[in-house]
């Protein structure tokens, strides 16, 4: 019972989503260039910038298909 | 030091009565018995999705982080953007350890890590390692917020040297020590709402209008030399920048949500829920951040460091007086003032969350285990009170009598530090299975190697690791951690098999969710 995988906190596979978000951002040569360039602001910056969309879009669709299992509370 | 612009002092100055009075009036707003560390200092418990929204979003966004960030960006250029993917990786991490430290800290009324840790693994040394570290880690931070309040007094031409030009800063010292001791958490929570609010409309105006004054984003990129403008291709053998990037925003985020301060606002949530809602939407300020961050860059084309009303404040604050100084520069002296405000006010929403979280820590895991052991509710109230206030005079004593160089370089040190503190709070929320004295082995010895690393590289944050002649330069808590994970898994076999007593463990695993 010490690690707690049961009692509906434990693993579920839609985490596996967040995996999209660490290896759109941590690997720097994907996005480490100027263009193409977005109204004038080079790819490095808003590549980022749109990760953080993404980011936040993909934790709020972990968040609705867990929440049958993990509670709203 | 130009002149004092009354225009924007004064709006300024309204704007922080405003929050002194809402500071003081949040003793009221969902009223508990203030006589009890847990109303005191984490709410009550009570704060739902909307207003831990804007309670964690102050927290964790903090004045120095505004200042800092596009200070960076406006010296080192583009690895000042690490500061977007460290943020975006926190909430992973937040959805899924913290809603589980939520449940058990409700169940078992946990208010620090530290408490977590001495129910958990059943060891009060290593409650005390978590809970020293967390409050050394907090008190350069909060002293680094009372220069970002320094930085935008300055901007308003109050200040320059001499201790005439302290006051402004010890007046919002008063203001915030008083408030935070009278309302407790509620103090913030409710300030952070209006504080946020004007950082918002602030960053927006500023990432609409300048660029517009200054003809374009083509021109404005056009205008930072190349080498700030993207990260340095690495040398031979070498990841050069690249893992310098990756490492820092990576270990920043595993280090975020262990400071005392992080926990604190989480802790005060309402539910589980709250907290893995509050994933998806906080990174509407990690948004705002990268934004801010451009900032720094929007400084360097416009050209301020060389105009000749912004010297004086270049000399005193360096870097920092890159966004005070842009902003001077490019609005009219009312919008100055609610920028300024928000950065200013900005600062005391987390200053006051650290001083509570370093109380919390001091009274619960370090006063009530081994001082006084069975303190009335009230008693245990009145301490973390007291202890929330010296915390914040050794910050503003810090600050007025040491450089800020030296908060800034033990900040960075408090991050190495504060990292290793992961395996036994947040991988101690999923497993049982590390051995108490191997978690506390492994801190020590992540700790011992991360300063040494800060302090063999001259305390910048990477440290260039050579493997047989590569070398993968990165974060120095990041490196230190994985030494302390290694020794604490190599460690746990071998003590378990010393001492054949049963883990001590007060938790069970139904009072990890819902």
């Amino acid at each position: 019972m010490a690690n707690g995988t049961k009692a509906g906190g434990g693993w579920s596979w839609w985490y596996l989503l967040f995996v999209i978000e660490f290896v759109l951002i941590l690997w720097p040569p994907l996005y480490n260039s100027v263009e193409p360039s977005l109204i004038g602001i080079p790819f490095f910056y808003w590549y980022q910038l749109l990760v953080v969309v993404i980011g936040a879009v993909l934790t709020a669709i972990v968040y609705f298909a867990t929440r049958e299992k993990l509670g709203t509370d | 030091m130009q002149n004092i612009d009354w225009v924007a002092t004064t709006i300024f100055v309204v704007l922080f009565l405003f929050i002194t009075w809402l500071g003081f009036w949040a003793a009221r707003w969902r009223r508990g018995d203030l006589d009890q560390l847990h109303e005191w200092g984490l709410g009550g418990r009570r704060f739902g999705t909307m207003v831990s929204w804007f309670l964690i979003g102050g927290d964790l966004y903090t004045a120095y982080t505004f200042i800092a960030v596009p200070a960076l960006a406006f010296g080192a250029g583009a690895v000042a953007f690490y500061a977007v993917p460290y943020t975006i990786l926190i909430y992973p991490i937040l959805f899924l350890v913290f809603p589980r430290l939520w449940h058990v800290c409700k169940k078992h009324g946990y208010i620090t890590a530290g408490d977590f840790v001495r129910g958990r693994f059943g060891n009060r040394w290593l409650a005390l390692a978590i809970s020293v570290t967390g409050i050394v880690a907090t008190l350069p931070y909060i002293a680094l917020q009372l220069v970002g309040i320094q930085v935008v007094v300055g901007g308003l031409g109050i200040g320059g040297s001499g201790w005439i030009g302290d006051v402004p800063l010890i007046i919002a010292f008063l203001i915030l020590a008083a408030f935070t001791y009278s309302s407790g958490l509620r103090a913030p929570a409710s300030i952070a709402i209006v504080k946020d609010i004007l950082i918002y409309i602030t960053a927006i105006a500023a990432v609409i209008i300048i660029p517009m004054q200054l003809g374009g984003f083509d021109k404005i990129f056009a205008a930072i030399p190349a080498t700030k403008v993207l990260l340095a291709a690495p040398p031979p053998n070498s990841t050069g920048s690249f893992s310098n990037y990756a490492t820092l925003a990576l270990g920043s985020a595993l280090a975020l949500f262990l400071y005392p301060h992080s926990l604190t606002g989480i802790l005060s949530a309402s539910s589980g829920g709250a907290i893995r809602r509050n994933a998806a939407l906080l990174p509407g300020y990690s948004f705002m951040l990268g934004l801010l961050t451009l900032l720094g860059l929007f400084a360097i084309a416009a050209g301020v460091a060389t105009l000749p009303e912004f010297a004086a404040g270049f000399k005193q604050y360096g870097a920092s007086f890159a966004v005070p100084a842009l902003f001077i520069h490019s609005f009219p002296s009312w919008f100055v003032g609610i920028a300024f405000a928000a950065i200013g006010i900005g600062a005391l929403v987390p200053a006051a969350i650290m001083s509570i979280a370093a109380a919390n820590l001091y009274t619960r895991n370090i006063h009530r285990e081994f001082i006084n052991k069975n303190p009335s509710d009230k008693q245990e109230a009145q301490m973390a009170k007291w202890v929330s206030l010296i915390v914040k005079l050794g910050a503003l004593v810090f600050i007025l009598f040491l450089a800020p160089t030296y908060a800034v370089q033990l900040q960075l040190l408090g991050g190495v530090w504060i990292i290793q503190t992961l395996p036994a709070v947040m991988l101690g929320v999923y497993t049982r299975w590390f051995n108490d004295w191997a978690l506390l082995i492994g801190w020590l010895v992540g700790i011992v190697a991360g300063t040494w690393m800060a302090f063999s590289v001259n305390l910048v944050s990477t440290f260039p690791l050579s493997l047989g002649g590569f070398t993968i330069p990165g974060y120095a808590a990041f490196y230190g951690l994985i030494l302390n994970l290694v020794v604490a898994a190599v460690l746990t076999p071998v003590f378990n098999s010393m001492a054949k007593r049963t883990p001590a463990d007060e938790t069970i695993a139904a009072d990890y969710a819902a």
